[in-house]
């Protein structure tokens, strides 16, 4: 479903401030699969989102979204193979449309937009019963503005907008990182079920170890722009978060000599 | 004073261009300077050649919008800053416009003793140029337009430009061009504006080179003071008063100049602390506040259903403040407007909340690999106590 090979990017090239996020990254998500991208700091997993998604182009290698070759396209034109949740809850709905409006905003993604109705008795209907999944009541707020929701319920709706037209790839940028933890655990949740439900290909950046070895089939260890550590979905039932601190300190330490011997 | 609402009738057609890209696209367009004489210079020179004066008004419209077109190739191409991009496009044109026209200005009554046709032709030949007739048929121009932006915005294509000014991240990520929508909507804001300097310069019986300088403030003063009126709960309110917007400003001049308290040089100085006073007006909580009282258009402030599962999902919060990032880009600054009554007075009664958002900084798990990169307190602090003992 999705194919990177040989991705680089470096920014600030040619300066004193040079910085290769990304090294070589080549990595195959096959149908279904849910991967999990851990990460210090500055290692690279949101660049790799960026890339993915369009906003930032590659100095080198190619990128395929459902063997399509997406390299060249800008991101509004990825937008119909793939899409995204921010970090940020505002970063991912218009505060200023309606919760219908901002789901019409969705259900037309990758589409062309004419002008036919935005949001009308068929689609209202339709809006209801994906916002009733999440459990948040909204599905009676249609009308009410997204800027008036709580960041928790934004980001649960961002996440509906993004999951319930099912693309072909679903980028999750930390997207509970923002939230109080009560209210991470449940857009956690949602992200699992809407996931398994939609049988949807995901990639999900997160800062927090003991959830990237819960959810998902797969987890990415990233580490100064490459991926340093891969875990199949066996192997990542038997790891504990201890495991993987200790992988990332040997690995770490390696390549710190390595970098010191050349 | 019919003569006034008929003018702020016909205004109002630019200010609700001006209304597209200032609230919708959140686009700080001053191309209204300009492509108000480029629509209105076109249907005049047009009219004196002869030409159909619906036509030749349709034409201003055509004219304006390449105005608009140009505005926008700078913007979105050459990435030039919106208001820069603006500024080029209007003095420019103010060059292109004494082009078109062949001179400062075109006539609009005689020619070779000949009686030229407009549009008002007919209202003119039977003495209703001030009149309530005129005003009943701008008025529904007015309408048909403002229903027709009601209408736009309301469609596939008007939802993703309203996303466009108010959250471009977001629209690109849903596969809005915002480069297409902003184009596009520059074209119709600045269509209107041309049609408007198109109908006006009829109105007038001429077309001058000035006859465009100063107007974005008119347009924006329109803009808020209608909205301030009629309030943005809804779009065909918000829209509509714009229309309204326009003619009270007009009134508002016609009554300076009335009662002797201005001459009309004093015009852009009033429009210049019309402005003011309704940017004020809005940005002050008690006034709104009486205005909200006696206003038949009040919002009803909605309130915060919490269901059960949202009473679990936010523990101890109460009635859910209001967006703590748009609170924060409407002080000061001309976003204010975009801010409904409802959310203004959910504000207002949770400021300290607000604040306390604000500060909240994203709780990460401790078990981050940041975590594992920093030497832990615990391993430095032995070393500088080893050599305080020492």
């Amino acid at each position: 479903m999705l194919n990177l090979t040989g991705v680089e990017k470096t920014f600030f090239a040619g300066t004193a401030n040079e910085r290769r996020a990304l090294r070589s990254i080549s990595l195959h998500l096959a149908e279904g699969d849910f991967a999990t991208i851990i990460g210090s700091n500055g290692a690279g997993k949101s660049t790799l989102l960026n890339v993915i998604a369009g906003s930032l182009p590659i100095d080198k290698g190619k990128i395929e979204v459902g063997e399509r070759d997406v390299t060249k396209r800008p991101a509004y034109r990825r937008a119909a193979l793939l899409a995204r949740v921010f970090q940020d809850p505002q970063a991912g709905t218009a505060p200023h449309l309606t919760i219908e409006q901002n789901m019409s905003i969705a259900l037309t993604r990758g589409r062309r937009r004419g002008l036919g109705r935005g949001v009308g008795r068929r689609r209202r209907a339709e809006f209801r019963e994906h916002l009733a999944v999440l459990g948040l009541g909204l599905e009676n707020r249609l009308k009410t503005r997204v800027g008036m929701l709580s960041g928790g319920q934004r980001q649960a709706l961002s996440l509906l907008m993004a999951s319930f037209t099912e693309p072909k790839l679903l980028l999750l940028d930390e997207h509970t990182a923002a939230l109080d933890p009560a209210r991470a655990e449940l857009v956690t949740e949602l992200t699992e079920k809407v996931v398994a439900d939609s049988h949807l290909t995901a990639l999900m950046v997160t800062h927090n170890m003991a959830q990237a070895l819960r959810v998902g089939n797969r987890l990415l260890m990233m580490h100064e722009g490459q991926i340093i550590l891969e875990l199949n979905a066996a192997q990542k039932r038997r790891t504990t978060v201890a495991d993987l601190m200790e992988r990332f300190t040997s690995v770490k330490g390696q390549m710190a000599d390595r970098s010191l011997l050349s | 004073m019919e003569a006034a609402i008929g003018q702020g009738l016909i205004f109002a057609l630019m200010a609700l261009g001006v209304f597209l890209t200032y609230r919708i696209l959140n686009f700080a367009d001053l191309t209204v300077d300009g492509s108000f004489t480029t629509g209105g210079g076109t249907a005049a020179i047009l009219i004196y050649n002869g030409a159909d004066p619906y036509l030749a008004t349709a034409a201003g419209f055509g004219a304006g919008a390449v105005a608009g077109l140009i505005t926008g190739l700078l913007h979105t191409k050459l990435k030039i800053d919106p208001l820069l991009a603006s500024i080029l496009t209007m003095i420019g044109l103010y060059s292109i416009n004494l082009r078109i026209m062949g001179g400062p200005n075109v006539g609009l009554n005689m020619r070779n003793g000949e009686r030229i046709i407009t549009v008002f032709t007919p209202l003119k030949q039977a003495k209703l140029m001030s009149s309530w007739e005129i005003v009943a048929i701008l008025a529904a121009v007015a309408l048909v337009f403002t229903a027709a932006i009601v209408w736009f915005l309301a469609t596939n294509f008007g939802l993703a430009t309203q996303a466009t000014g108010d959250n471009p991240q977001m629209a690109l990520a849903g596969g809005i061009s915002t480069d297409w929508t902003k184009i596009v909507t520059l074209m119709i804001s600045n269509g209107l504006v041309g049609l408007s300097g198109a109908v006006y310069s009829q109105f007038q019986g001429y077309a001058d080179a000035q006859m465009g300088i100063g107007l974005i403030l008119v347009g924006l003063a329109s803009v808020i003071v209608g909205n301030a009126i009629l309030g943005t709960r809804y779009m065909a309110l918000a829209v509509a008063g714009v229309v309204v917007g326009s003619v009270v400003y007009r009134l508002v001049l016609y009554y300076a100049i009335y009662w002797e308290i201005a001459e009309a040089g004093d015009m852009k100085l009033i429009s210049a602390v019309l402005v003011v006073i309704a940017l004020v007006i809005s940005q002050s909580e008690t006034i709104r506040g009486w205005v909200n009282k006696i206003s038949p258009f009040k919002s009803p402030v909605i309130p915060e259903p919490l269901t059960a599962p949202d009473l679990k999902a936010e523990p101890a919060e109460g009635p859910t403040p209001a967006d703590p990032g748009l609170a924060k880009s409407g002080a000061g600054k001309l976003r204010w407007a975009k801010l409904d009554w409802a959310r203004l007075s959910t504000a207002r009664l949770s400021t300290a909340k607000l604040r306390t958002a604000k500060r909240r900084r994203p709780r990460r798990d401790l078990t981050t690999l940041d975590a594992a990169e920093q030497p832990s307190p615990a391993e430095a602090k032995p070393a500088s106590e080893a050599g305080e003992e020492a």
